[in-house]
């Protein structure tokens, strides 16, 4: 069990809450975006930057800091809104999501925003970044490195193939200094991952790869920590974490439906899902509590 | 004559030159500049040793990786060591990688600004027996259309080397592109090499009537027709442009003011290869007629390097009836 403290717990959900309200405000005034998944993966952004993290909003290039890198840029909202959070830039600034002369383009781009590890959008090649970017820290450091590489990945890109070459180098490589977490929210554009491109069992195929895999309820602030940790203390072999979350996460209207993978709310349906999440008053329960 | 200043192998128009395959130079180099950077790291998908990257392998194992046979993570993983201050080169055939995996080379290597070295070895039509998949002809085009990446065609195994250690210091995604057979050494260790540059390998002694720009394995075969020709009376000066991005529009147009017509030579298609770059540069600043020699459009097939050649019109055949049709065309 993790540490974290009730009143630690509150305050995550809390600011989870703030980047979910950004995210909607966000995505309402650039009139595009995606709105399922970022609401789904709000939890963990905000669980890995206010807790889990090793980084520095003051020294974004900073050598020793952890390395974090979507892979599935499109739901840079959540990424944007987190980092303006976390004191890299300002919260007023995400309304210029994806708009001209923006920093916040409408997938992550270093050139633009060098914060972000790697620019990313077409899918499937953030984890073999990340497997690049393991085995170049163990060169470095050796195996007894404590700068961990985080690799965000959706569920729907496990339909590509170079994502699975990663998977195979990961485990041939035994990199225990990388840490991946799926979004596993089970929608993708056209429908529901197991109408499109059935993945299960992932975790089993993970673990023919030679994979440590943990599944975790993704919206349960505990799970999460406590999935990392156990990660951590895992050597020999790269860590996949499968975090089951749910689209649109926070706003009732918005969940489970893949319709929102690709969209944003009008001036209507964002005023309810604000108004929404804005009488939550900060408390954000597990689905499974 | 053979250029004085380029200090090229006297005895390039010799029967019994020195031959080697370029891409052993490509070995040589990145041995060398493994020593002089430890931050140089080598990835390769499956051909440690046809690509030449096995001198390497040998004498830093810890700083090569295999990858298999898996070219869209090859370039990932090196975009990823890129990140965390490695200077990885990347080898495969041509066709495979930046063949299949050009997407990936994009988004994480140029969009990304990662100082990748991508090296596409066994590349145009020369790689012979192993048919039209093996062939890459069209890896010129698919590198040069891309923001940020440096496009080097060596002409020799002694300018890959040199090719190899520039590209290990130049900060920059690189795609060096490489031949797997035995070509002449027209090159010597003394034969200045500088990312960016064209040459001049062979001057007229009068002025020039035509221009031959050549890349690659061919520039011998052009040398031999300017060689050839002089002989006959027609004047013809060849620049070697072993970097056919950034484009060395200087030369390109002065060799055009000069000569008034002008003759690409590439073992790749014609569409978008570096006759299409010297095309673009000239007519912007100078129209001026030229001939293309390279592929028409088509995809090559099983022969050996000299079969082949000929039969796609890349031959001092070929390249001589190109400088007269282009002779013709002048005002």
């Amino acid at each position: 069990m993790s540490d974290l403290s009730d009143q630690k717990v509150k305050e995550l959900e809390l600011q989870a809450n703030s980047i979910r309200i950004s995210i909607i405000e966000m995505l309402v005034e650039a009139g595009s975006g995606h709105t399922a998944g970022p609401l789904g993966m709000a939890d963990i952004f905000t669980a890995l930057y206010f807790h889990i993290l090793k980084h520095d909003p003051k020294k974004p290039d900073w050598a020793e800091r952890d390395r974090l890198v979507l892979s599935n840029g499109h739901i840079c909202p959540v990424y944007y809104s987190t980092l303006a959070h976390a004191g890299y830039f300002p919260v007023k600034e995400l309304l210029t999501l994806r708009k001209f002369g923006t920093r916040l383009q409408g997938h992550p781009h270093r050139e633009y925003l060098p914060i972000v590890e790697t620019s990313s959008g077409p899918l499937g090649a953030g984890l073999s970044q990340a497997v690049g970017m393991a085995i170049a820290d163990r060169m470095d450091k050796g195996v007894s490195s404590d700068r961990f590489i985080y690799a965000l990945t959706s569920d729907g890109e496990h339909d590509e193939g170079n994502t699975w070459e990663a998977v195979l180098m990961a485990g041939k490589e035994k990199l225990h200094n990388l840490i991946a977490i799926m979004d596993r929210n089970n929608i993708q554009i056209d429908g529901f991952t197991e109408d499109i491109m059935p993945l299960e069992s992932v975790r089993a195929k993970y673990e023919a790869f030679n994979w440590h895999v943990i599944e975790i309820d993704g919206h349960d602030m505990r799970e999460i920590v406590d999935a990392v940790e156990q990660a951590k203390a895992i050597f020999e072999k790269p860590k996949m974490i499968i975090a089951h979350t749910i689209p649109g996460k926070g706003v009732k209207e918005f969940e489970r439906k893949y319709e929102w993978h690709g969209k944003p709310p009008n001036k209507e349906e964002a005023a309810m899902a604000l108004k929404e999440l804005r009488t939550l008053g900060g408390k954000i329960r597990s689905e499974h509590e | 004559m053979l250029s004085q200043t380029a200090k090229l192998n006297t005895k390039i128009f010799d029967k019994d030159v020195e031959q080697a395959p370029i891409r052993k130079g490509f070995g040589e180099g990145l041995l060398i500049a493994g020593k002089a950077d430890e931050q140089v790291v080598a990835l390769c998908a499956d051909l440690t040793e046809s690509t030449k990257m096995d001198l390497f392998a040998k004498e830093f194992p810890k700083r090569f990786i295999e990858v298999g046979v898996a070219e869209q993570n090859l370039v990932t993983v090196a975009s990823g060591m890129a990140a965390m201050g490695k200077i990885p080169f990347v080898s495969s055939y041509a066709m495979f990688s930046p063949g299949r995996n050009w997407e990936q080379i994009r988004t994480t290597i140029t969009y990304n600004d990662r100082p990748v070295k991508i090296v596409g070895s066994h590349a145009g039509i020369s790689v012979g027996p192993d048919g039209g998949t093996h062939q890459a002809i069209e890896d010129i085009a698919l590198m040069r259309v891309m923001p940020r990446m440096v496009v080097l065609s060596p002409c020799d195994a002694i300018e890959a080397k040199k090719a190899t250690i520039a590209a290990a210091k130049n900060g920059t995604p690189v795609y060096l592109r490489l031949a797997r057979e035995k070509t002449p050494i027209i090159t010597t260790e003394d034969t200045p090499f500088e990312i960016g540059k064209a040459q001049i390998f062979f001057a007229p002694e009068k002025k020039a009537q035509v221009g031959i720009i050549a890349t690659g394995a061919l520039v011998a075969r052009a040398l031999n027709v300017a060689h050839s020709l002089s002989d006959k009376g027609i004047a013809v000066k060849v620049v070697n442009l072993a970097t056919i991005k950034p484009l060395d529009t200087e030369a390109v147009l002065n060799l055009a003011k000069e000569a008034g017509a002008i003759v690409t030579v590439e073992e790749h298609q014609i569409a978008g290869g570096m006759g299409s770059a010297v095309a673009e540069c000239l007519a912007k600043w100078l129209p001026t007629p030229q001939e293309f020699i390279g592929v028409h459009d088509q995809f090559g097939q099983s022969g050996t390097m000299d079969e082949l050649i000929s039969h796609y019109h890349m031959d001092e055949k070929a390249i001589e009836e190109a400088v007269k049709s282009v002779l013709q065309r002048k005002k």
